[in-house]
């Protein structure tokens, strides 16, 4: 088979028409999920069975099943039903766009928040036990001691996360998104390269994993200055 | 004895606690009067720590009754904060919040619970600071300090709040042995200065110099109170004693 090294550096510019798309269902679907998640955290410690069950549920529910499938339903499914169709949040299910950011956060919350609890849970007895001993109350407890150390201790696996949904970003193109990934199929479609193209769009990835890794990695070191000797 | 007729800050009657079959507690009845320091001593397991946990409700006890500065402790007081507030306890891991500097450690309550300005609760806490003698730590994070003197920044924290008594919960247990007599000489001076307290320690020396009781707790029960003196000289109990010698032999 032939290579064509210049199909790569050719693809590269076009498929930076993506990018947009792609940092759009990052951001969106990051914010999203991470308010759904400190959401379900708090329904997950607050110790009553009907805040901790359904969140318990939800969390079952989204980590196992693929988010593929759920990109799918919400996609497909969802439209099926006339009561959705004639719901305000008809003019976001009925964009690609819409159902593509809702999969993703819907997903992500789910991870997240397990992420978070980590963290919570992480955090010493003796800690909690110290801001009661001075009279603290359980909200300030939770807002001056708990939460920067959960953070901190969350920090490498939120961002583990993170990268992760850089790319799961990119199973938007299969329901007619021009991400990226959306994008490149499309070339490969004129040009019947897939090896080059698909190589190209990886390159880029890759660009951008690295710029997050270093982002993140510089938060956790702000974040963790007090625990270096 | 002119505060013979005061109220006790702590009232103990009847105190039981188990947790699951383990009976850590089998009716503890103590008072302690303003003034008084009270060591409690005991093999490990012995229902010390779980005592002294009880009285600011980081243990809820089962049955009995306790009462802190005229307030009784039971599960529908509301206001467990504002009693915790007037009991400063010391840990023995410390427990300094490793997210913040020294002193915003000791400023922290004085803002939220005493509802005190930025710069006031920095004087105050500053000034307490000094009389653990470490001053020139402000700045610092915890882990940036030694154990004794991440111990004395606990022990200026729970003084800030200006409590009633203090809790010390074997507090030179985590120290290197170089280090525990700093911390002890920062107790002795708050004792000659009127402190009340009860503390949990195993350092029988202390005990003696700064005690004016010395409780023996052994399988959840006070097996004996008395002043120092008679504890070491005239133990009653073959408990006690058979505890002494252990203590000593070594």
């Amino acid at each position: 088979m032939n290579f064509e090294f210049y199909l790569i550096l050719e693809s590269i510019p076009k498929m930076l028409a993506g990018l947009g798309m792609t940092m759009q269902l990052l951001f969106l679907s990051s914010f999203f999920g991470l308010s759904l998640a400190i959401l379900l955290l708090l329904m997950r410690i607050s110790g009553r069975w009907f805040l901790c069950f359904p969140a318990f549920m939800y969390i079952y529910f989204f980590r196992g099943t693929p988010i593929l499938v759920q990109i799918f339903v919400i996609y497909h499914g969802l439209p099926q039903f006339e009561f959705i169709r004639e719901s305000i949040f008809w003019s976001i299910l009925r964009e690609p766009f819409g159902c593509a950011v809702l999969a993703l956060s819907l997903n992500s919350g789910a991870y997240v928040s397990e992420i978070l609890r980590g963290g919570y849970l992480g955090v010493e007895k003796g800690l909690h036990e110290a801001g009661m001993a001075l009279g603290l109350s359980k909200h300030h407890r939770f807002f001056y001691v708990t939460t920067p150390i959960a953070v901190r201790l969350a920090i490498p696996a939120y961002s583990n996360d993170f990268i992760s949904m850089i790319k799961a970003t990119s199973l938007a193109s299969t329901i007619t998104l021009l991400e990226m990934t959306g994008v490149a199929r499309t070339i490969v479609a004129e040009t019947f390269a897939p090896y080059e193209i698909f190589i190209a769009a990886a390159i880029i990835y890759l660009v951008i994993a690295w710029f997050f890794q270093r982002a993140f990695g510089l938060f956790e070191r702000h974040m963790s200055r007090y625990i270096k000797q | 004895m002119n505060d013979s007729k005061q109220e006790p800050i702590i009232i103990l009657k009847d105190v039981c606690k188990s947790f699951g079959d383990f009976q850590a507690l089998r009716n503890i009845n103590l008072e302690v009067n303003k003034g008084q320091r009270i060591v409690v001593c005991g093999p490990s397991g012995s229902g010390k720590s779980t005592m002294i946990r009880c009285i600011n409700r980081l243990e809820e006890h089962d049955s009995g009754k306790i009462i802190v500065s005229g307030r009784e402790l039971t599960s529908e007081v509301k206001d467990i904060d504002a009693v915790r507030s007037e009991v400063g306890m010391v840990f023995q891991n410390f427990n300094l919040f490793p997210h913040l500097t020294v002193i915003k450690n000791l400023m922290l309550a004085l803002k939220l619970v005493r509802k005190m300005k930025k710069s006031q609760a920095k004087k105050v806490a500053m000034g307490f600071l000094e009389r653990v003698r470490i001053p020139e730590q402000a700045d610092k994070y915890p882990i940036q300090l030694s154990g004794g003197q991440q111990q004395r920044v606990a022990i200026a924290r729970a003084l800030c709040m200006n409590p009633e008594v203090m809790l010390f919960d074997e507090p030179t247990s985590a120290l290197d042995p170089e280090m525990i007599s700093e911390v002890l000489d920062v107790m002795i001076d708050l004792v000659e200065d009127g402190l009340t307290m009860i503390c949990v320690t195993h350092e029988m020396g202390f005990a003696r110099s700064v005690a004016d009781s010395i409780v023996f707790m052994d399988y959840g029960e006070i097996v004996e109170m008395k002043p120092p003196d008679e504890f070491f000289e005239n133990p009653e109990s073959d408990r006690t004693k058979l505890f002494l010698s252990q203590i000593i032999s070594h």
